[in-house]
C-alpha cells in the first residue's frame, strides 16, 4: 500500500526536514574546518599555549579544583602541572540522579619552546581557569646582531 | 576509596557542543557548550552542580520557567594581551543547559553560588509537593 510520502517523518513538514538537514550539514562542515585545529590532549587537563618573544602563557580549565591542590613546577624548559579534583561528598540521604562531573588525580608534563626564568613564573587561578605565565630565560633570548658596513 | 586513586582521563577534557534543534538560534556568535553536571536530591531539596570554567557570579543567568531550569554562562575570550595562540587543545565558549524538573520547586528560595568555575544551585521543593501520599479509599 502506498503511504503519504510526506507522512513518514511523522508530523513534520518537508520544509522543517530540509532546514534540519541544512543545519546539520552546516554543523558538520564547521566542525570539520574549525575543530581540526584542536590537538588531542595527552592527558587531563586540556591546555592552550600562547607565545611571544618574551615568554609563554599556558592556560588550563580546572573547574572545581582548589588552588591549594594545584602543583606547578618548572625545570629548564619543562613544565609539570599536577593536582587533584576532589569528588563531592554526599551526605546521608542524598542520592544522585545524574553524575557527569569526574574527579581524580592529574599530572601533565609539557615541553616548552624555550628555557624559562623559573624565579619569575607566575600563576593565577581565576573562575576555575589557570593562567601560568612563564617568562623566557634572559640567556635564552635571541640576540640581535648588528650588521656593520664593510 | 576508589576515588582517591582514580586518574582523570583524556575524555574528561572534552567539551560537548550545544547542538539541540529545539532551541532558538543563538544571538552570540560563539560556540556554546553543554556543561557537565551532577544532580542530587534529598527529601527537601534538589542540588544541581555544573562545571563552567570562566564563569563567575556576574556572567551566569539562571531562569526557571514552568518546570524547565535553564543555566546560561557567558565566557569572555581569555586571550592574553600581545600573545598569539601557538597550540590549542580546548576552545572557550559559552555554556547552556536546560533541565526539566519533575518536582515543584519553591521559586523564591532558589539559591545559586559560583566558585572556581563551578555553579551550585540549591532548589528547595515547595511545601505541598513534598512526597505526598495519596490515601486510597475502599470503594
Amino acid at each position: 500500500m502506498l503511504r503519504d510520502p510526506f507522512g513518514r517523518y511523522g508530523y513534520r513538514s518537508p520544509r522543517y526536514e530540509m532546514e534540519r538537514l541544512r543545519q546539520e550539514m552546516d554543523q558538520l562542515f564547521n566542525r570539520a574546518f574549525t575543530e581540526s585545529r584542536l590537538q588531542t590532549p595527552a592527558s587531563y587537563p586540556a591546555m592552550n599555549v600562547w607565545t611571544n618573544e618574551e615568554g609563554v602563557v599556558v592556560t588550563a580549565e580546572l573547574p572545581g579544583v582548589e588552588p591549594d591542590d594545584i602543583e606547578i613546577s618548572v625545570v629548564g624548559d619543562t613544565l609539570t602541572l599536577s593536582g587533584s579534583r576532589r569528588p563531592d561528598e554526599l551526605k546521608e540521604g542524598e542520592r544522585y540522579h545524574r553524575r557527569e562531573r569526574t574527579s581524580g588525580n592529574f599530572s601533565r608534563t609539557f615541553q616548552l619552546p624555550f628555557r624559562i626564568e623559573d624565579a619569575k613564573v607566575e600563576a593565577v587561578f581565576e573562575k576555575g581557569v589557570l593562567h601560568i605565565s612563564l617568562p623566557r630565560a634572559e640567556a635564552d633570548k635571541p640576540k640581535k646582531i648588528a650588521v656593520k658596513m664593510a | 576509596m576508589a576515588n582517591e586513586t582514580k586518574e582523570l582521563q583524556v575524555q574528561d577534557t572534552q567539551k560537548q557542543e550545544v547542538t539541540s534543534m529545539s532551541d532558538a538560534e543563538r544571538t552570540r556568535s560563539r560556540k556554546a557548550y553543554v556543561p557537565r553536571a551532577d544532580i542530587y536530591e534529598t527529601n527537601d531539596e534538589i542540588f544541581v552542580v555544573a562545571d563552567m570554567p570562566g564563569v563567575d557570579e556576574n556572567s551566569v543567568d539562571i531562569t526557571l520557567e514552568k518546570n524547565v531550569l535553564t543555566i546560561n554562562g557567558y565566557v569572555e575570550s581569555e586571550a592574553p594581551e600581545n600573545y598569539s595562540l601557538a597550540y590549542a587543545e580546548y576552545e572557550v565558549g559559552d555554556y547552556q543547559r536546560s533541565f526539566t524538573l519533575s518536582n515543584q520547586i519553591d521559586l523564591d528560595k532558589i539559591e545559586a553560588a559560583v566558585k572556581h568555575g563551578v555553579i551550585r544551585l540549591r532548589l528547595p521543593k515547595a511545601g505541598p509537593a513534598k512526597a505526598r501520599k495519596i490515601a486510597v479509599k475502599a470503594a
